[in-house]
């Protein structure tokens, strides 16, 4: 493309097919005790991850 | 089906678009920011005479294929998906903020625990009800293996012999359960000392270190027993502890408040204090303090976001191992939808236990007669509360339901809600509105990597 660049295509609702595992961490036990993202946690599911 | 929501921005020199449902993020070239205008609303003839001021023909219809092709392939404008998910329905516990001390050696003016005691009696957690406490956690972790304990306050290293024995009794656990113990510490290191700060360090996977930037806001708001600044007694412990972490885990972590509106000086504090994994927050408090942030703040607050993502492009270039907390975004490995959509788990996931034993959503609602949900003796007998909480996401948010930034901050904080509008369900203003800043700026950056 010439006009676009695409950070990330990967679609969120394909995660629902692995979704809710729950091994991640909890968004508010790092360094936000107040202010809740998840954003910049990682997935931690071994499956998909091994993809 | 309905057309989807964008969200599109310009900042620190990229125009930039979100794709809401799909989580796809494009950066783009200003033709194709401007055909989005129109994109959804007029025929291409009409775009043309729209913009041929502008851009040639030819461009625009180049610009428009690729606004086309990204359509066909679900990246733009894509349709809402089916979220009608069963979250935890075994109820699983995986994380606990352990409040080891209810009691504080400096006395901030912001402390939402009251000082220490949250709005209780000053008091350490046994030995025993902290071992009853790992027990309960692992108890009800089901499958979950990777199970996480904060040890928090008041200030944790009043009480840290029990700390010692309750992670060396969680490393007997994880033998016999097959679990594994992520421990974190929230300290205000005015108690560092040599002998704990070697074993923070090696048994502890983070460690939080509270510091509010310059010495003098510092000083102003953590104050120690005496009246005075806590600033030249802990910096040198912080270093000294961070020094020690090498490749491990750390964040120093500050609270901004309407005291300090241009924060990004605390921000620079830190780089040159060498403290490269920090996180600076807004203050939760109540609206009447002289330091709450007010709506008239606000405004200078988001400025002061962009700036202090400028600032923040640049320090990395130099220094890429150079982490702020709130811009970090992981587009490719970040989480599933699941998560997305449920945020931090309090009052399902994730638990606080007091001192006493007694159980609470989370560490914010501790002290909140109508939030505890029960003890460690009776297990969680409010189940009307726990439902609430697990309902609470961004589905059920009326305010979140057309948010472009649903996916990221995922409802927010629960305790935020409550505290300003009395209702875990109704997310609040303020926050939600420095949130969506501090993803403009998150993007930003990645789309200046």
């Amino acid at each position: 493309m010439q006009y676009i660049k695409t950070l990330t295509n990967k679609k969120l609702k394909d995660s629902l097919a692995y979704g809710g595992c729950g091994e991640c961490q909890t968004s508010c036990q790092s360094a936000c005790k107040t202010s809740c993202t998840v954003g910049n946690q990682k997935c931690e599911n071994k499956k998909v991850n091994k993809k | 089906m309905s057309k989807g929501n964008i969200h599109k921005f310009y900042l620190n020199e990229k125009y930039i678009v979100v794709d809401v449902n799909s989580g796809a993020v494009h950066v783009v070239e200003q033709i194709v920011y401007d055909i989005l205008d129109y994109y959804l609303d007029y025929e291409i003839n009409e775009i043309i005479d729209k913009l041929n001021n502008k851009y040639s023909r030819e461009m625009i219809l180049d610009a428009y294929e690729e606004i086309k092709s990204l359509e066909e392939e679900e990246l733009i404008y894509s349709s809402d998906f089916d979220t009608n998910f069963e979250y935890n329905k075994d109820n699983v516990i995986k994380a606990m903020c352990l409040h080891v001390a209810h009691d504080c050696n400096l006395k901030c003016r912001y402390c939402f625990a009251s000082q220490g005691n949250f709005k209780g009696q000053r008091k350490l957690m046994d030995l025993e009800t902290g071992m009853k406490a790992l027990d309960f956690l692992v108890e009800n972790s089901g499958n979950r293996r990777n199970l996480e304990v904060d040890f928090f306050g008041g200030e944790p290293l009043m009480n840290f012999e029990v700390v010692k024995d309750l992670v060396m009794y969680g490393r007997k656990l994880e033998k016999n359960k097959n679990k594994h113990f992520r421990f974190t510490i929230t300290t205000n290191a005015l108690l560092l000392n040599d002998e704990n700060m070697n074993f923070i360090n090696e048994n502890m996977d983070n460690v939080v270190l509270s510091l509010d930037g310059r010495k003098a806001v510092n000083d102003y708001m953590r104050m120690t027993l005496n009246d005075g600044g806590s600033y030249d007694i802990i910096v040198p412990k912080i270093k000294e502890m961070i020094g020690r972490r090498k490749d491990k885990d750390y964040y120093v972590r500050g609270t901004f408040t309407s005291k300090n509106l241009d924060f990004s000086q605390d921000f620079l504090e830190y780089y040159n204090n060498g403290f490269k994994n920090i996180s600076i927050e807004p203050v939760v408090t109540d609206p009447n303090e002289d330091y709450a942030i007010r709506e008239e703040h606000i405004e200078t607050i988001l400025k002061e976001y962009e700036e202090l993502s400028k600032k923040y492009i640049e320090l990395k270039k130099k220094d890429p191992e150079f982490l702020f907390f709130h811009f970090m975004i992981d587009l490719n490995q970040g989480p599933c939808a699941v998560k997305k959509a449920v945020g931090c788990g309090a009052g399902s996931e994730y638990i606080a236990v007091t001192p006493e034993g007694d159980i609470y959503p989370c560490h914010q609602f501790v002290g909140e007669e109508e939030f505890k949900m029960g003890t460690l003796e009776t297990g969680i007998i409010n189940k009307d509360l726990r439902e609430k909480f697990k309902r609470a996401n961004v589905n059920t948010k009326d305010k979140c339901k057309t948010c472009w930034a649903k996916y990221y901050c995922s409802g927010g904080c629960h305790a935020n809600a409550y505290y300003s509008n009395n209702d875990i369900l109704e997310p609040h203003e303020l926050s939600c509105r420095m949130e969506k800043k501090r993803l403009e700026c998150a993007l930003s950056i990645l789309a200046n990597e």
